[in-house]
């Protein structure tokens, strides 16, 4: 019995060590992905969004992306009209890992692609925080984020997936897969008096998912040169 | 022949109802511009209005001189018909009100000449009237809002969409929707011929076309299967939106729109081969009956 008793303690030791070393490993991981993240102060680049939305029929958009710390980003149409969505704008990298007011959460292993990762869930220590819980991706290997989930009060779920190229040092990806959800769009009755083609006589599909993508692929980018606050207005 | 077409220009310029349409495109041109100029974000906000909570975009771009002609060309070739008919009304039925038909016609000109005349005056008509309306909302547009890529917002089955064409992708669509048009309101002007040539006064035959137009044109509007199925195809009030289809831009598998593609082409064809059928078929039964015609009464 003693036998026994000395094997319980000792197995329970040995698993909650290797829990509190997991933990803290997951806590370093997200430590060196922020690091990367914070050698970069403001960037402007330049980058084209691809939008497939049901009811969207856009052509690809030249854009230019603005960042500067600690949360301002901006994305400005170079020519033409463009939309972009809004959650591209607010969830990004830095309001996810930007501020340290969060518990970290170990979810184990999965893989993204053919590379292996890291799962952390964060949960906002802030109660009036609107994202109510991010799942984060990261490569072990190298410390940068592949992919990330975060669910809002208000919007939904936004999914990120990112892919990484030469500003891999800064944490900085060359192309961004922005997930979302959308409304419904529905014009105003008896405004368009629109020329009936007979091309569509199907009723649209009321149970088809109402999912936005948005692929940024980015040209280049030119980090901590210091940007006009003017830009952000 | 070109004589005769002279002659009638010339008596249709000289008629004070025929600037009444250039007069009243004008006013409400200049109503719509002026109106957009000062609260057009009032107007995208409503058209946009289940899209601003996903998306940002620059309203004030969108609100400029492509988008501001195909606003009001949607409302204003919905009228522009009866502009057409108060001077195509007026062609045979005028000159017999005023006693000129049988001085006319004891001239060596077959019937048949006449109304191909009369016809092809109003012809000439409509299309000023359509240049005119091409001058004013698109090209002084232009000049008031500039230029950048258009928003189309459409109805297509159950589905609302947006559609976005690039600013290098669209005056040939407006040149092509104009030709579209002058061949839409050319059916007007020969339905009001065929009228005119069975009145003795020019207010029967006008209010006759309008009235027609009107009717066929809620019917065509209303949303109704046993309509949509049966009655619509044979209407051609169905048809005269078809210069819309030159917007209805094609896209690929992801939605991207395809510059200088057209969703629909045959489509397009088959409605104004239906309204070119329909002029025919109005000039033959004009000249038809107009040949069996009692003056002498």
């Amino acid at each position: 019995m003693k036998q026994i008793t000395k094997y319980f303690f000792l197995s329970m030791v040995i698993c909650s060590s290797s829990l509190l070393a997991a933990s803290q490993d997951i806590n370093g991981l997200i430590l060196k992905a922020r690091q990367k993240i914070d050698k970069v102060n403001d960037y402007e680049a330049a980058a084209r969004m691809k939008t497939n939305v049901t009811f969207l029929k856009v052509p690809i958009a030249t854009v230019k992306v603005y960042f500067k710390k600690p949360n301002l980003l901006k994305v400005k149409s170079e020519k033409g009209i463009s939309f972009i969505p809004k959650g591209a704008v607010s969830i990004n990298m830095n309001s996810i890992l930007g501020s340290t007011d969060y518990t970290v959460i170990d979810a184990g292993k999965d893989k993204v692609g053919n590379t292996a990762v890291r799962v952390a869930r964060l949960l906002p220590n802030d109660d009036n925080s609107d994202v109510v819980l991010s799942t984060v991706y990261i490569d072990e290997l190298t410390s940068l984020i592949l992919k990330a989930k975060t669910t809002t009060k208000e919007n939904g779920t936004y999914e990120l997936e990112m892919s990484y190229g030469k500003y891999a040092s800064f944490g900085l990806p060359d192309k961004i897969i922005f997930s979302f959800n959308t409304k419904d769009y529905k014009l105003p009755k008896g405004v368009t008096f629109d020329f009936d083609d007979g091309t569509s006589k199907t009723p649209a599909d009321k149970t088809k998912a109402k999912k936005g993508r948005a692929e940024i692929t980015f040209s280049s980018y030119t980090i901590n040169k210091g940007l006009p606050a003017a830009v952000f207005k | 022949m070109w004589n005769l077409l002279q002659i009638e220009l010339f008596k249709i310029s000289r008629r004070p109802r025929t600037y009444i349409a250039f007069a009243a495109i004008t006013a409400i041109v200049v109503i719509f511009q002026f109106a957009f100029k000062v609260d057009g974000q009032s107007y995208m906000n409503l058209m946009l209005q289940s899209v601003q909570d996903t998306f940002d975009m620059d309203k004030s771009k969108a609100i400029n001189g492509y988008f501001m002609c195909y606003i009001i060309l949607n409302t204003l070739l919905i009228q522009v018909p009866i502009l057409v008919a108060l001077v195509a009304g007026d062609a045979i039925s005028g000159e017999a009100n005023m006693g000129t038909l049988r001085l006319l016609l004891t001239k060596p000109i077959s019937r048949t000449q006449v109304i191909l005349v009369k016809f092809s005056a109003s012809m000439v008509y409509t299309i000023g009237l359509l240049i005119w309306m091409a001058v004013m909302a698109l090209f002084v547009s232009l000049l008031i809002f500039g230029a950048d890529d258009m928003l189309i917002f459409r109805v297509k089955g159950d589905e609302s969409q947006i559609l976005q064409i690039t600013k290098d992708d669209i005056m040939w669509r407006y040149f092509a929707a104009f030709g579209y048009a002058a061949v839409a309101l050319t059916v007007i002007a020969a339905l009001a011929i065929l009228l005119s040539v069975f009145a003795e006064n020019s207010i029967g035959p006008i209010i006759a076309t309008v009235c027609i137009v009107l009717v066929c044109t809620i019917i065509s509007n209303i949303n109704v299967p046993i309509i949509d199925n049966s009655i619509k195809p044979w209407l051609f009030t169905s048809y005269l939106v078809g210069w819309k289809g030159f917007f209805y831009i094609g896209t690929n598998a992801d939605g991207e729109p395809l510059k200088g593609t057209i969703e629909n082409w045959p489509a397009i064809r088959n409605s104004l081969l239906i309204l070119v059928a329909h002029i025919f078929i109005f000039i033959t039964a004009a000249v038809f009956v107009f040949k069996r015609k009692d003056i002498l009464s």
